[in-house]
């Protein structure tokens, strides 16, 4: 039992994650609702006009996931924290990053992956291409990870502050600022005619580079909140 | 005899040392500003392209490259305070935040009303405009994890990774948004040599020179507040004889 490989580890981890999520489906399904909401209100605001919603869509649907992954970043480590369990998992000998890891993982199953299947629906009311809504989608895929990695941080860092969920926001949103624009750059390339593939790699980059940096990075603020 | 190097890391002998610097630093800082913003106004040639607006550019920059080079700063000292448990590198960090925050703005503010002639606009969606918009955000997310923490060390500590996983950020930010789109002019001063008229490279040095004695001064004074107020329980402050009650 001591010896609990990495893999079984964050297996359990993320299993662990998820239980507590089907517990609480609320919790996901408003994630999801603030995503539809909020993609919903853009063509209520700059009118209908199709040309210009079909212009807007990608940069509409990539900041409104933004958001939502923003608003549901708050509970990835608070309900632990609260009942004392994040306490005793920074307890265990295993690895820390890799509990973190998981918990990354478990809430992009989540929040991201949802908001990753809904997005073509919401792309076809903005009359997207089918070519346009498949980069648009393959981009979020690898896009919205690098939110939750990025956004744990924040997270570790806000953990138990006041007013901890704008602050939340006004840290991680500006350290996700490529990632929006490398997302929305790929499908703009493909409606002009050109490939998508150097933005998305440059996400599936930036996807590596936040893999193997930020599990340990924010394993670190939450030993700075702990403490 | 053994130096020992590490005397002015206590907060409580630097205190006096800063104390004593802040005159050599905040009066060259005022001279200098006052012969730079002379040559800028006066020597310098009207500009062939851009005419007197351009003049601008004496402050803007300045306050650009500032901007930029004192969240590496803060960055550094933050790094130093979290790996080696300084507590003065971390009120240093916390000390240049604020400074760095208000050349990012002058920086914006003047590029806002040297846009207007220009491009015809205050604000174009432009790369550097927008990056050094988003370093903004970066210094105020800086000050707010810091000012949202109660207990001291956490704070330092807390702001210090985000300053680092910040300080990675930047280029990535920098040229994502250059790719995005450049409409901002390049750099007219380059390592090859400049097409600049003498006395604006004057001026535009000696500005520079001001902005950073500038802000030497003012992170001094800060510190030495910050200095204060973390240590008010312990007898040397109480010693101090302007503090004294």
């Amino acid at each position: 039992m001591n010896q609990l490989s990495v893999v079984h580890l964050l297996v359990l981890v993320v299993r662990r994650d998820l239980l507590l999520a089907m517990r609480r489906r609320a919790d996901v399904l408003t994630i999801l609702v603030f995503f539809i909401l909020v993609v919903s209100l853009f063509p209520l605001g700059v009118g209908p006009e199709m040309g210009m919603l079909r212009k807007m869509a990608p940069g509409v649907l990539w900041v409104a996931a933004l958001l939502a992954s923003m608003l549901s970043l708050g509970r990835l480590f608070s309900a632990d924290y609260l009942d004392g369990t994040l306490e005793q998992m920074m307890l265990t000998p295993q690895s820390l990053s890799v509990l973190v890891l998981g918990k990354m993982i478990a809430h992009w199953l989540v929040s991201g992956l949802p908001l990753v299947l809904m997005a073509p629906v919401l792309g076809l009311q903005f009359d997207m291409p089918a070519q346009g809504l498949l980069v648009l989608m393959i981009g979020l895929l690898i896009g919205t990870p690098i939110l939750s990695m990025l956004g744990a941080i924040g997270a570790a860092l806000t953990l138990g502050l006041r007013g901890g969920g704008v602050l939340l926001s006004l840290l991680v949103l500006p350290l996700c600022i490529p990632v929006l624009i490398f997302g929305t750059g790929a499908v703009e390339a493909v409606a002009s005619g050109l490939s998508a593939v150097s933005n998305l790699s440059l996400i599936a980059a930036l996807l590596m580079l936040c893999l193997v940096f930020t599990p340990w990075v924010a394993a670190q603020a939450l030993r700075i909140s702990m403490e | 005899m053994a130096i020992n190097w590490f005397k002015y890391s206590a907060p409580s002998t630097f205190y006096g040392l800063a104390g004593r610097l802040v005159p050599w630093f905040a009066v060259p800082a005022a001279v200098l500003f006052v012969i730079g913003l002379y040559i800028g106004f006066f020597v310098a040639p009207k500009d062939a392209v851009q005419g007197e607006a351009y003049r601008i550019i004496f402050i803007h920059v300045p306050a650009s490259i500032l901007s930029m080079f004192l969240y590496l700063v803060m960055a550094g000292y933050a790094a130093l305070g979290l790996i080696f448990n300084t507590r003065l590198s971390s009120m240093m960090a916390t000390a240049l935040a604020p400074t760095g925050a208000l050349f990012a703005f002058i920086s914006l503010w003047t590029g806002a009303l040297w846009g207007k002639p220009m491009w015809g606009a205050w604000w174009v969606w432009d790369a550097r405009l927008t990056s050094e918009l988003i370093l903004l955000f970066l210094y105020f997310g800086f000050i707010a994890l810091h000012a949202s923490i109660d207990d001291p060390r956490r704070a330092d500590r807390a702001a210090a990774l985000l300053a680092i996983v910040g300080s990675v950020n930047v280029p990535i930010i920098y040229f994502s948004v250059k790719w995005w789109n450049t409409l901002h002019q390049g750099s007219t001063i380059k390592f090859s040599g400049t097409s600049m008229h003498v006395a604006m490279q004057q001026s535009m040095f000696t500005l520079l020179l001001a902005c950073w004695l500038y802000a030497v001064a003012v992170t001094l004074v800060r510190v030495r507040s910050i200095i204060l107020e973390r240590e008010r329980n312990t007898l040397w402050v109480s010693e101090l004889k302007e503090v004294g009650l």
